[in-house]
């Protein structure tokens, strides 16, 4: 009896076979990069603001420190967007008259709030607190990027977990010494990995198994 | 029965008894006597937990046996296959995707001009007060960018010594509760401000033709000076007017009392921690009324156990019905409410005051031992009346103290703390009085709620309906607003500014933390509506009256103010002691007779959990098991084993699918002062016999969502003739069931020693006793790597519950509900054993040593199993915090794991809901969201949670964290600091609000640290140490100073 399937039939169910799982490990490959990539992370998409403020004016060019806006960043869980009257305290005279300007002044004058579009956004169970990075010796830039170089602010950093553990996991390489945190033009020195060791003994870091208990983001 | 009424008629929106039947396979009631029967050939020390539990009922065992009960696979809107598959199909399909969504864009709004001292993140403290009855409690509420989130006890408040109580905890609630009246309304049209005070113009001018003859004012117990002095400035302006008071759970005993003992109307003051032998009569010192949390903490001081050194004070109790404080004594005793006058009047004859009155039967031996007991301690003892005991104890109880020297020692009088003190039974009655004779044109109400909760025999509301104005102001719409032809919605105490006094007369300033969230107005500003400063605001009037108080000027309120703010009392107005001689002579009081045995005596008494009423529409409260009887959501008529014996009534766990919580309970009629009320009964172990409870504060038909319609309305029988306690009723069993919720039910001890105690006696000579009999594991017994995997190295986060201190009175429960946005769940829900509470309190009865045949104190052999006065304690159980967490090995997604620092940490979001580790806790800490029991739509419930803590949903486990917010806090500022974290630092919320200071966290590698030293104690023993769980929360055992002469004979 003559055989019912052609020799090549078994070419096919390998092909069949692997494709599948392969196709399977594509798909897996496709979505796990998906989750990564900035169509879901919102990484390096630039927000229409409200009134188009430059952090690269303002920092970059004028260089105003972080601190004189971003006041809690060294003492709170926010780093704090600042209230109109710190605009105010500057634009009461510069550019007092410029037509760019309106929705701030109008925010003073009638007491309502400038809605800014949120850019860095954590889930809601996740508990970040800017003061002890900053009093630990990450800089502003570590996460944040160049913001001297932004005229509109985006995000550097993809924000999700893994992100974040890879640092808590490699603190000595992401460290830096206290007096260069505000400092946007920082870059990691060639003996990173030896001062960094250094920084971590005198910041008291706590060890990397404490830095990535679950409680030290989630509660 | 002319004049029959059913208002108290119990009410059950959702459970009729049909419903809560149809899964029970079978009824097995309660046996009393069988129960009794059991006893007799118990030998031994033994606790229990439950009625149930204690005669070893098989049916329940079995059904608390049964994980998956048999009727748990049973759904009543089942799927067939097909149907199931397509389902599963096509939420397979759509779970893939919800994880894919991409996040909305988020504003956000930042300040227009910042307040100072405010950093974005951090919360503030404010110091404020909150007025209740004749006390004002010392509280700090914390502040979230203007939302205040959470109350704490101000530590330099004397009545609040950094503690709090289940209301003031509670208090927030009340502040964001939705139903709350939110304008001011003109028969039921809402109405401007401005609008009503030209009404109330009009109205002043009217009164004023008159010299304000028809114009009344009713008012609860007021402590606040300014609202006082307005009050009074108010009857200048209109000579002819009246001011009444009504406080139904007041105390008019304590005002008449000291009238007859001294001549005129003064507080007393206590100081507990002065004393070494305190006798309460009947008093619930440390569970309610002005100055009780000062009070336990004082007491609990003196109780403090640091090694069998230590020395104890000793507490004595005689009430008809358990409470807080009576589970807190060394020795108890049952006695009926008219027994307790009898007895007061006996211990005056003992202690050669007079009279020649003698104890109540069985009770010569107790009366002989206390009065001996008191006599030694002559100075340094107290005797304290309760409040709902009539004057004459109260006075009896005045010179007793005189006669013991304790006067100037551990009591002592002041000038009254409220202001124009009078006998509010006679105040309303004289209202009541002129309303029915139709002089009264105008009647301003302020709070208060008299229609439900004024004597029933007065019939308020038809009296009301004759005042041509009335005008209530009031934080709800209630019964009482609905026949007021005004209502103006008043302000919550955190939304307005105002004044009060506490216990011993140490002023507050009563400080707004939020503006009002609605259009509400303070009890300041109606008054002066009607005055000729109208239009003032409640910061001015404040600032006035202190302006003008004796002793103050202007000028040193502008220099005191911000310090006044600053540190919640106003320094130097404490009241200064009154020399009072008590010039009464216990000879002269008339000889009062008992109410004849077998003759059932009903009582009244606030409820532990919405007080007078006026706390019902509050669901953390509503579902906070009672201390003593762990009912939630109902109120129910109390009674003792042996009357519910002789009543025939009984009880029985129903299982509802398996959900253990549901006891469906006999429902009586009770017929008292020609009205009736229908109630379901509780048998309560302790309670007096023949004694009835009624507790007050339930039965509202309009308090709001939560509390409308819930339990029965004990108001409905209780009548101006027989305030407190009334005879001559009658009760009849209906035949029907009653589904109530107790949390009590859900789990069995299975004769395990999961409670300890021991007396000091025993205690002394043998300090070990409470790790004796326990099972210890071997070390290194385990599987699990222990320390090898953790060693432990920074913090050692440990909990220290010392069971001596705790008297059950849940602050911590309505803590941690705050503190960690932990949902309210219902009725139905509690029934069904689903309750959210991190933290529970366990209640414990024991039997007490032998009265008979012991053989001498120290004889731990011979006990008497009592089911009629069982020792009680209590055992608050957060999460156990596991060293070798059983939780941590069976979760399928490592959603509860292991922390550096011991924590067993709980992630939420990875949480699939699987309840594996729930089922693995030998603890049962874990607390399942089955369904969506948080309220994610209610704007004001969202400006109460605590942005510190996420917010669970539907299908996630959750359990105590040991505040794991608040250690992260403290650590990250230890951390800028580069420090370590001081000892103290980090203060758990159960911990903070606890007033017997029962719980201390701490860190358990310091061998300084207040928990280090409580664990090194002998007393410490963990629960179930056998399973070698290692838990991080450990216990020290309760003692008890036992009177040898009580144990002995």
């Amino acid at each position: 009896m003559a055989q019912i399937f052609h020799r090549s039939t078994n070419f096919i169910s390998r092909v069949s076979l692997f494709g599948t799982l392969l196709l399977a490990g594509l798909g897996l490959v496709g979505v796990l990069a998906l989750a990564r990539s900035p169509y879901l992370t919102n990484q390096r998409v630039v927000r229409s603001q409200p009134i188009q403020f430059s952090h690269k004016h303002h920092v970059g060019d004028d260089g105003i420190d972080c601190r004189y806006c971003h006041t809690g960043v060294e003492t709170s869980a926010y780093a704090g967007i600042p209230p109109t009257k710190t605009c105010m305290n500057c634009h009461s005279v510069l550019f007092a008259n410029a037509g760019y300007l309106d929705p701030v002044r109008d925010s003073f004058r009638t007491d309502q709030s400038i809605e800014w579009v949120k850019v860095h956004r954590l889930a809601d169970y996740v508990y970040f607190n800017h003061s002890i990075h900053v009093n630990k010796g990450v800089g502003c830039s570590s996460c944040h990027g160049q913001i001297n170089q932004m005229p509109l602010v985006f995000q550097a950093s993809p924000l999700n977990m893994e992100w974040c553990l890879d640092c808590h996991r490699n603190k000595e390489m992401n460290i830096r010494p206290r007096t260069e945190i505000f400092n946007m033009d920082w870059k990691a020195p060639a003996n990173q990995a030896e001062m960094g060791k250094q920084l971590a003994a005198e910041y008291n870091l706590r060890s990397t198994t404490e830095l990535t208990n679950c409680s030290t983001c989630h509660r | 029965m002319d004049g029959m009424s059913e208002d108290g008629h119990l009410h059950d929106d959702n459970h009729d008894e049909a419903h809560a039947d149809d899964l029970t396979t079978q009824a097995y009631p309660l046996d009393l006597a069988a129960v009794r029967r059991k006893l007799q050939d118990k030998s031994g020390k033994q606790y229990w937990r439950t009625l149930e539990e204690l005669a070893e009922d098989p049916h329940f065992e079995d059904l608390l046996h049964r994980e998956f009960p048999r009727q748990a696979s049973e759904w009543d809107e089942s799927v067939d296959r097909r149907d199931f598959l397509k389902l599963m199909g096509a939420s397979l399909a759509l779970a893939g995707m919800a994880g894919c969504g991409r996040p909305d864009v988020e504003k956000i709004v930042p300040y227009v001009k910042q307040p100072d001292g405010m950093v974005l993140g951090k919360p503030l403290f404010f110091a404020t007060v909150m007025p209740f009855g004749a006390d004002a409690l010392g509280l700090l509420v914390e502040s979230h960018e203007g939302r205040p989130t959470k109350i704490e006890g101000n530590p330099d408040h004397p009545s609040s010594m950094g503690s709090t109580d289940v209301f003031a905890q509670a208090a927030v609630l009340n502040l964001y509760d939705p139903d709350r009246a939110q304008t001011v309304t003109n028969l039921g049209e809402i109405q401007s401000w401005s609008s009503f005070l030209q009404a109330a113009q009009g109205f002043a001018a009217g009164a004023k033709a008159t010299n304000g003859a028809g114009f009344r004012l009713l008012t609860g117990t007021i402590t606040s000076p300014t609202l006082i002095k307005q009050i009074q400035d108010l009857l200048k302006l209109y000579p002819q007017a009246k001011w009444h008071q009504w406080e139904p759970a007041g105390s008019d005993g304590a005002r008449e009392g000291a009238k007859l003992a001294f001549g005129r109307y003064l507080n007393t003051v206590y100081a507990p921690g002065k004393a070494d032998v305190v006798l309460s009569l009947d008093s619930d010192l440390f569970g309610a009324g002005p100055g009780h949390i000062r009070y336990t903490k004082e007491f609990t001081r003196r109780r403090k156990l640091t090694g069998p050194d230590s020395t104890m004070n000793r507490l004595y109790v005689v009430e008809p019905t358990p409470s807080v404080t009576g589970a807190t004594a060394d020795h108890r005793l049952p006695l009926r409410a008219s027994e307790v006058g009898i007895f007061a009047r006996a211990l005056a004859a003992k202690l050669g005051l007079g009279g020649n009155a003698s104890a109540p039967a069985g009770s010569e031996k107790w009366l002989e031992a206390v009065a001996k007991d008191l006599q030694q301690h002559r100075g340094a003892s107290l005797v304290v009346a309760g409040e709902q005991q009539p004057a004459e104890v109260h006075a009896l109880a005045h010179a007793i103290n005189a006669a013991l020297g304790n006067t100037g020692a551990t009591v002592y009088q002041t000038e009254p703390v409220e202001g124009n003190p009078v006998n509010h039974l006679d105040s309303i009655r004289e209202l009541c009085g002129d309303m029915d004779a139709g002089k009264v044109d105008l009647l301003l109400m302020l709070g208060g709620n008299p229609i439900y909760d004024a004597p029933h025999d007065l019939d308020f509301k038809s009296k009301l309906k004759k005042v041509r104005n009335a005008i209530r102001v009031s934080p709800y719409f209630d019964e009482t607003s609905e026949y007021c032809q005004w209502h103006v919605a008043e302000s919550h105490f955190l939304e307005s500014w105002s004044d009060a006094r506490a216990f011993d007369g140490t002023a507050s300033i009563v400080q707004p933390l939020i503006a009002p969230l609605y259009r509400t107005h303070s009890a300041h500003d109606v008054v002066a509506a009607f005055s000729d400063k109208q239009g003032v605001s409640g910061y001015d009037v404040v600032r006035n009256y202190w302006s003008s108080a004796p002793g103050h000027s202007m000028a040193s309120v502008d220099q005191g103010w911000k310090k006044w703010l600053n540190d919640g009392l106003i320094e130097g107005t404490k009241f200064a002691p009154v020399s009072a001689a008590p010039k009464f002579s216990a000879a002269s009081l008339a000889p009062v007779q008992a109410t004849p045995a077998g003759q059932i005596e009903f009582i009244f008494r606030p409820d532990p959990a919405v007080f007078d009423g006026r706390f019902a529409n509050n669901g953390w409260l509503q579902e906070l098991p009672k201390p003593v009887t762990k009912l939630t959501w109902d109120n129910a008529a109390l009674v003792s084993p042996k009357t519910a014996e002789k009543l025939g009534l009984t009880q029985h766990v129903a299982s509802r699918g398996g959900e253990h919580g549901q006891i469906l309970s006999n429902v009586i009629d009770v017929w008292l002062s020609g009205s009736k009320v229908t109630a379901a009964a509780w048998i309560l172990p302790g309670q007096a016999e023949d004694t009835v409870v009624l507790p007050l504060g339930y039965g509202r038909k309009r308090a709001g969502y939560t509390g409308t319609n819930k339990g029965f309305d004990a108001y409905a029988v209780r009548v101006s003739s027989a305030l407190w306690t009334a005879t001559g009723g009658e009760i009849k069993k209906t035949g029907a069931n009653y589904p109530l919720a107790c949390t009590q039910y859900h789990f069995n001890m299975e004769g395990r020693q999961i409670l300890s105690s021991a007396s000091l006696e025993e205690y002394r000579k043998n300090p070990n006793f409470a790790n004796e009999g326990a099972e210890a594991p071997a070390p290194g017994l385990s599987l699990y790597k222990g320390e090898a995997e953790f060693p432990y190295h920074g913090n050692k986060w440990a909990m220290a519950i010392d069971l001596n201190h705790c008297n059950g009175c849940s602050a911590c429960v309505v803590a941690c509900q705050s503190e960690n946005n932990i949902p309210v769940v219902g009725k139905d829900q509690v029934m069904r054993g689903r309750e959210m509470h991190w933290i529970r309190v366990d209640r414990y009865y024991a039997n007490t040593p032998s009265a008979t045949s012991g053989t001498g104190p120290g004889d731990t052999t011979k006990y008497d199993v009592s089911l009629d006065n069982p020792d009680t304690f209590f055992q608050p159980v957060p999460c156990q915090q596991c060293e070798n967490a059983p939780c941590e090995q069976v979760c399928p997604v490592a959603a509860t794991v292991h922390s550096a620092e011991g924590l067993n940490d709980m992630v939420y979001n990875r949480c699939i809901g699987t309840r594996y580790c729930s089922n693995n806790c030998p603890y049962k800490v874990r607390r399942f969201n089955f369904l969506r029991f948080q309220d994610w739509e209610t704007p004001q419930l969202k400006l109460m949670r605590n942005p510190e803590v996420t917010v669970r949903s539907r299908g996630v486990m959750e359990k105590c964290t040991y505040c794991v917010q608040r250690i992260t806090a403290g650590r990250i500022e230890a951390e800028k600091q580069n420090r370590p974290i001081k000892d103290g630092e980090i203060v758990t919320a159960c911990e903070a609000a606890c007033p017997s200071e029962a719980i201390v966290f701490g860190n358990a590698n310091d061998p300084n640290s207040r928990v280090s030293k409580l664990r090194a104690q002998q007393r410490n023993y963990s629960i179930l140490a056998e399973l070698n769980a290692r838990p991080r929360t450990t216990y020290l055992a309760a003692v008890r100073n036992l009177n040898p002469e009580l144990e002995k004979a």
